[in-house]
């Protein structure tokens, strides 16, 4: 096993940029998340890794040794991709050995790795079918076996559950995850769904156009957000960012909105007096009350049973809310949004920079 | 009258019916019709002139003691089999390299095609000229070069005529051959490669490996297709050598219209033209039974 250093990497592809400059570490046995909206440039990044992909600059170093010159076959990784990319015409038994069989393992030693990764994947029955004959969960799990049995240093997962339906793909994530503290194998995993990425991450790393936003764990990206765009892709619903002017001069610091709203600062928050800032408020930490809050007009109600979600209208702009309680509200009725000070953050209008002190 | 009418034009199966007319129309006519005249005709002795009555086998027992055709037998299989493997060989090959990311691919894939657009019989004329004994530029470049002394005899030896026609016949047939797989390595999908590349693959082995096994079913068309039109080739011998030189080059197609049209005996021309069907069917079935279908096609439940 290793770990995996990014050190100012980029890639152009032709005369555009795809990633402008990258810099992360990954430790040894991490499983690290590369999340991001499509077109950030986080699959260009996992295939440079893998070696598909020329680097144009930097380093990839793979278990302290830079690969940029280094073959694919010979960086010592497994790559699960998003079409599994199962050899149609092998069975399963002949997809899982092919590697092993390249790298030219004795017979009773294939044999053995291709038993073990099934029992574990839970496969041993179908090691004769071929790919067409099998479910999309079981061709993921034939897609893992096939990187399971090399026993690499590092696991690469290129979005691989975005071509199952929503119930299985819950399911696959655990045995991932499961699969992982198993093995405890370096994985670095890609995916465009921010719940794939909290449910399953030791270690979060959120791109948007070819850059780095923020690194850190689930909980951290949840709970300080370094920007704007960060806290609207983690967390779902999404954070909402009500825009306001930071009064900070008077007794009680606070942002005023428009219309004369005023709420207080967040509790960590610093604001320079009269600045254009974000208010953000995630739905799950604003709740119905009085006092100092944004009066709103209820649009939509959307009880699940567990929990509500209210879509109400401030100032023209659409706000969420989710509540433990069933509602009593219904649409139109007015009512006033509390947030939690605590988990409340702000953001510089501008720059959508946080703002903490 | 007029309400069964209605009451038939409002019945599935009578408009069915009566939509399949013209299709069926046109196949009997120009397609049934023909073969099986042709195919009757064989087992006639009908000449020009002359139409025939039943006689049986008798055409094939004489046509099977006769020398010449049992030669032009022996010419159609070698030309088909040398042919065809040639034509493979070189069309895969082709269609590896086009499939390539190569400069102005497009281009070169139209100039592929060219010689298959081009009408055999015009091309034939052009191959004529090439391999003419007195001025063939290919012995003019070789006397040239200083490789050869004397003007190759091109069509003029039965084994050079032969091997001459089989070079003919690969020029124009390879196209298809290359474009046809082309269209194939297409449709595999780039993450095969990918992922044969890191499960430790080099070049030659992610062709042997998966490459070849995924093109084998339309390997087989492709193949197939080739086998037949080269069986029952026709133009490109009559224009070059028209069978000779002492039937070296005579295949079955040629020597069947040579009996039946110049020499009058159309029984006899229509018995080697049936003959040749067991042969092409034979080809079919090895394709069709041998290749096409392998079991990890056969798809189960679609998931």
């Amino acid at each position: 096993m290793a770990g995996v250093t990014i050190t100012a990497v980029r890639k152009w592809f032709g005369s555009t940029q795809v990633i402008r400059g990258v810099d992360i570490e990954i430790a040894d046995g991490e499983f690290c998340v590369l999340v991001g909206p499509s077109g950030c440039g986080k699959s260009t990044l996992l295939r440079m890794i893998a070696g598909l992909e020329q680097i144009t600059e930097g380093e990839i170093a793979i278990g302290g040794k830079v690969v940029n010159r280094v073959l694919p076959k010979e960086r010592d990784i497994a790559m699960v991709f998003q079409n599994y990319a199962l050899y149609p015409h092998m069975t399963v038994r002949d997809n899982m050995s092919f590697a092993l069989k390249l790298a030219k393992l004795g017979r009773d030693d294939i044999e053995k790795r291709v038993a073990r990764a099934a029992e574990i994947l839970a496969l041993s029955s179908y090691l004769d079918r071929y790919p067409r004959q099998l479910s999309g969960g079981q061709r993921q799990r034939v897609a893992m076996g096939r990187a399971i049995v090399r026993d690499p240093q590092v696991f690469l997962f290129d979005e691989p559950l975005s071509n199952l339906d929503a119930k299985l793909r819950v399911q696959m994530r655990t045995e991932i995850k499961e699969l992982h503290q198993r093995l405890r194998t370096t994985s670095i995993y890609v995916t465009h769904d921010q719940i794939e990425a909290m449910t399953m991450a030791d270690r979060i790393v959120v791109m948007r156009d070819g850059i780095v936003e923020q690194i850190g764990d689930p909980l951290e990206l949840y709970d300080t957000p370094v920007n704007t765009f960060v806290a609207g892709f983690i967390g779902s619903p999404a954070m909402n960012l009500v825009p306001g002017i930071a009064r900070t001069g008077g007794a009680s610091p606070g942002v005023e909105f428009e219309g004369g709203a005023r709420l207080p600062l967040p509790r960590t928050a610093r604001a320079v007096d009269g600045g254009r800032v974000l208010y953000g408020m995630r739905p799950e930490h604003c709740m119905l009350g009085s006092g100092a809050s944004l009066p709103a007009e209820v649009v939509v109600v959307e009880p699940t049973g567990a929990d509500t979600q209210l879509f109400c209208r401030f100032n023209g702009q659409e706000l969420s809310l989710l509540i433990r309680d069933r509602a009593t509200c219904r649409p139109g009725d007015r009512v006033a949004l509390v947030p939690d000070l605590d988990r409340a953050h702000l953001f510089d209008a501008a720059s959508g920079a946080r703002l903490a002190a | 009258m007029a309400a069964l009418i209605s009451r038939l034009q409002d019945n599935r199966n009578v408009l069915g019916l009566v939509f399949l007319v013209p299709a069926a129309l046109l196949l009997l006519v120009f397609l049934t019709y023909p073969l099986g005249l042709g195919t009757w005709l064989g087992f006639t002795d009908a000449k020009i002139g002359r139409p025939g009555v039943w006689i049986g086998l008798e055409n094939f027992e004489y046509l099977w003691g006769d020398s010449v055709t049992r030669l032009a037998l022996f010419n159609t299989i070698f030309y088909t089999s040398v042919a065809s493997v040639i034509k493979f060989a070189l069309g895969l090959w082709l269609a590896v390299l086009l499939n390539k990311n190569l400069p102005f691919k497009a281009t070169l894939r139209a100039i592929v095609l060219l010689p298959f657009i081009v009408p055999t019989a015009l091309s034939a004329l052009a191959f004529w000229w090439i391999y003419d004994a007195q001025f063939s530029v290919i012995s003019w470049a070789l006397t040239r070069m200083g490789l050869i002394h004397q003007y190759i005899d091109f069509l003029g030896d039965p084994w050079n005529a032969r091997f001459s026609t089989i070079a003919a016949n690969v020029w124009r047939g390879v196209p298809f051959v290359a474009i046809t797989l082309l269209a194939g390595l297409q449709t595999i999908s780039p993450s095969y490669y990918e992922a044969a590349s890191l499960d430790g693959a080099s070049p030659w082995q992610q062709f042997r490996y998966v490459t070849l096994p995924l093109l084998t079913p339309i390997i087989a068309i492709v193949m197939t297709f080739s086998v037949l039109f080269t069986f029952t080739d026709f133009q490109l011998i009559y224009v070059l050598t028209r069978g000779g030189p002492l039937n070296a080059t005579h295949l079955m197609a040629t020597l069947s219209f040579q009996r039946a049209i110049p020499g009058g005996s159309l029984g006899e021309g229509a018995a080697i033209a049936t003959a040749m069907v067991p042969f092409l069917l034979a080809a079919i079935l090895v394709a069709y039974f041998g290749l096409q279908r392998r079991a990890w096609q056969q798809g189960g439940k679609d998931a």
